[in-house]
């Protein structure tokens, strides 16, 4: 009888409320699924039933392929966002270990300042900083992204990572200094070795980042066949005649699914990098 | 060439320029792609510049300019909306979800990984399936409701102006619960579980342990995480863009869409500046506050 009732119990406070925000947060996801596997025709039969497949098609798949610039849109995402990622990690390694370890002129100024940093949006921004990538010459061009993406990503990605080499005992260092080893022999022999989860998250947040960002990518670096993923499905497959749906959400399903394949294997280091410090991703 | 050696490997030595020099790549890309693009915006705000070319300066026209005009009125009644009305829905569905996900139960990893997709994938893309979801033609949900025989003539979730704030402001609550679960569960897994034990033993219900325990130790999490989803709400972009650009007839502008419309599309770069600057003092006090409180925190 009390296991009965504590069954009952978990029904109603976990599973049931659990129920609802699988259906909630999912819903979207499983829409776009279905509808990238169906062929075109099947969405106007009205007497299917919208919510499941009656018949199974990847022509969605093939037609992004063949027919559309998806796969240089994909190269272009994958070039952004790891030299983004790859240069942002480096600033904020350096970054993060000064303002963890290192008593300087301005340390504190600067911890704030980045902080802050962290908080200026990117559409308080864009349209003076599209004036600056004109006058540089690099407007669409992969430097566009690769350049401005950082500011986006070095203030939380630095805060992250002084959290993470406060938590090294400073012992660890003083041996080794007393043992010949310069500043910076530490930071790369020691300290990065014993940072992996903490420099991972931090790269996780940042690729992830790079991967989904929208409005400089729309407006810095999309000409011709130089857009990312998103900025190229948005604005090059959504048409004026109402048979791109599958298409459409084909791509998007793909465009998610490497993002969604690294959280689900990163996930515990994702949860764990976030109560390090505040959060974004 | 000895002397040139030691001297940059003291450099390299010393704390106090080792710690300048090592912050130097960040704070150049932020100088030179932040500060400067933020104070150049200032300037342009200040002048009638259009794309590529420099105007000359007007002053505070475009900002008066503004209060005038009747589109960006409706901006800023919607960002206001937008920005505030969603945050209440996500911080509470948050909680719940945070609650929920904080109970032991079996594949409670892959159940944390699924739930916080629609934070983590690429909203752009993610948007367009609530853009299909509210398609005057397509949408799931009117084929349903004329099913269940609520509904005669298929919903018109973007298309209608009355309706449309309604619907970005539901694709923002969703993108945005996970955010607030996945923030409040980091909150409620520091809560030590003795104190719960403890005051179970007490005789505290429910209700009382959700109250007097949970709640102290997660009240500054939540206000963390509802100052930040403000910021960013303000701020936002994408959704708005991908769902409606703004329209119907301005009803779901915001301050991001409105200076991409004025300042890109309408190659009025200053007034769009200008549009951009007005969320400034409006970010800058939830960010003193938020900055006071983690000072005080520390």
């Amino acid at each position: 009888m009390i296991g009965s009732e504590r069954l009952s119990n978990r029904l109603l406070n976990i599973y049931l409320p659990l129920v609802f925000y699988v259906l909630f947060l999912l819903f979207p996801f499983y829409w776009m699924t279905i509808v990238s596997f169906k062929p075109t025709n099947d969405l106007f039969e009205l007497k299917f039933n919208p919510f499941w497949i009656q018949q199974f098609t990847l022509e969605n798949y093939t037609y992004l392929f063949r027919e559309t610039a998806f796969t240089e849109w994909l190269k272009n995402t994958l070039i952004v966002s790891v030299v983004s990622t790859t240069l942002s990690l480096t600033c904020s390694i350096f970054a993060g270990y000064a303002l963890a370890r290192l008593r300087f002129p301005g340390s504190h100024f600067l911890g704030v300042g980045i902080f802050l940093a962290y908080l200026v949006p990117p559409t308080l921004l864009f349209l003076p900083l599209a004036q600056v990538i004109a006058m540089l010459g690099i407007y669409n061009t992969y430097w566009a992204l690769i350049l401005t993406y950082p500011t986006q990503l070095i203030p939380f990605a630095s805060w992250l990572l002084m959290g993470y080499f406060r938590t090294i005992p400073r012992e660890i260092e003083e041996s080794a200094m007393a043992d010949g080893c310069s500043r910076l022999q530490i930071l790369v022999r020691m300290i990065l070795p014993l940072s992996v989860p903490g420099i991972l998250s931090a790269g996780i947040f940042c690729f992830t980042l790079c991967w989904n960002e929208f409005l400089y990518a729309l407006i810095f670096m999309s000409s011709g066949p130089m857009k990312t993923i998103p900025v190229g499905v948005v604005s090059d497959l959504i048409k004026a005649d109402t048979l791109f749906w599958g298409s459409l959400m084909a791509a998007a399903v793909l465009g998610s699914f490497p993002i969604a394949l690294i959280y689900s294997f990163f996930v515990k280091y994702y949860v764990s990098g976030l109560t390090a410090g505040a959060v974004k991703g | 060439m000895r002397g040139t050696a030691v001297t940059s490997g003291s450099l390299l030595e010393r704390e106090s320029s080792l710690g300048v020099i090592l912050m130097l790549p960040g704070a150049l890309l932020l100088m030179l792609f932040m500060a400067y693009p933020f104070f150049l915006g200032i300037w342009l705000s200040l002048t009638d510049s259009g794309i590529g070319r420099m105007g000359s300066f007007i002053g505070l026209r475009n900002f008066s300019d503004l209060l005038t005009d009747t589109i960006f009125h409706q901006t800023a009644w919607n960002t206001l909306i937008y920005g505030m009305v969603t945050v209440p829905f996500k911080a509470a569905l948050g909680l719940g979800l945070a609650l929920v996900l904080n109970q032991h139960m079996r594949f409670s990893n892959p159940v944390r990984a699924a739930v916080m997709m629609p934070w983590i994938v690429p909203t752009a893309l993610s948007t367009l399936g609530w853009f299909m979801i509210f398609d005057p033609v397509f949408s799931p949900f009117s084929w349903l409701f004329k099913h269940l025989g609520l509904i005669k003539q298929n919903i018109n979730f973007l298309g209608d102006p009355k309706l449309a704030i309604s619907s970005v402001c539901l694709a923002n609550i969703w993108r945005g619960t996970p955010f607030f679960g996945i923030t409040i569960l980091a909150g409620l897994q520091a809560v030590p579980n003795e104190l719960h034990e403890a005051a179970a033993i007490d005789g505290a219900g429910m209700w009382h342990r959700f109250r007097h325990v949970t709640v102290p130790h997660i009240k500054g999490v939540v206000l963390i995480a509802t100052l930040l989803s403000i910021i960013w709400t303000f701020a936002d972009f994408q959704l708005i863009y991908v769902l409606t650009k703004g329209g119907p007839a301005n009803q779901t502008h915001i301050f991001g869409t409105y200076a991409y419309q004025i300042g890109l599309s309408a190659t009025e770069i200053g007034m769009g500046a200008a549009i951009a600057l007005y969320m400034f003092p409006i970010l800058a006090v939830f960010a003193v506050i938020l900055l006071v409180y983690l000072r005080r925190e520390e």
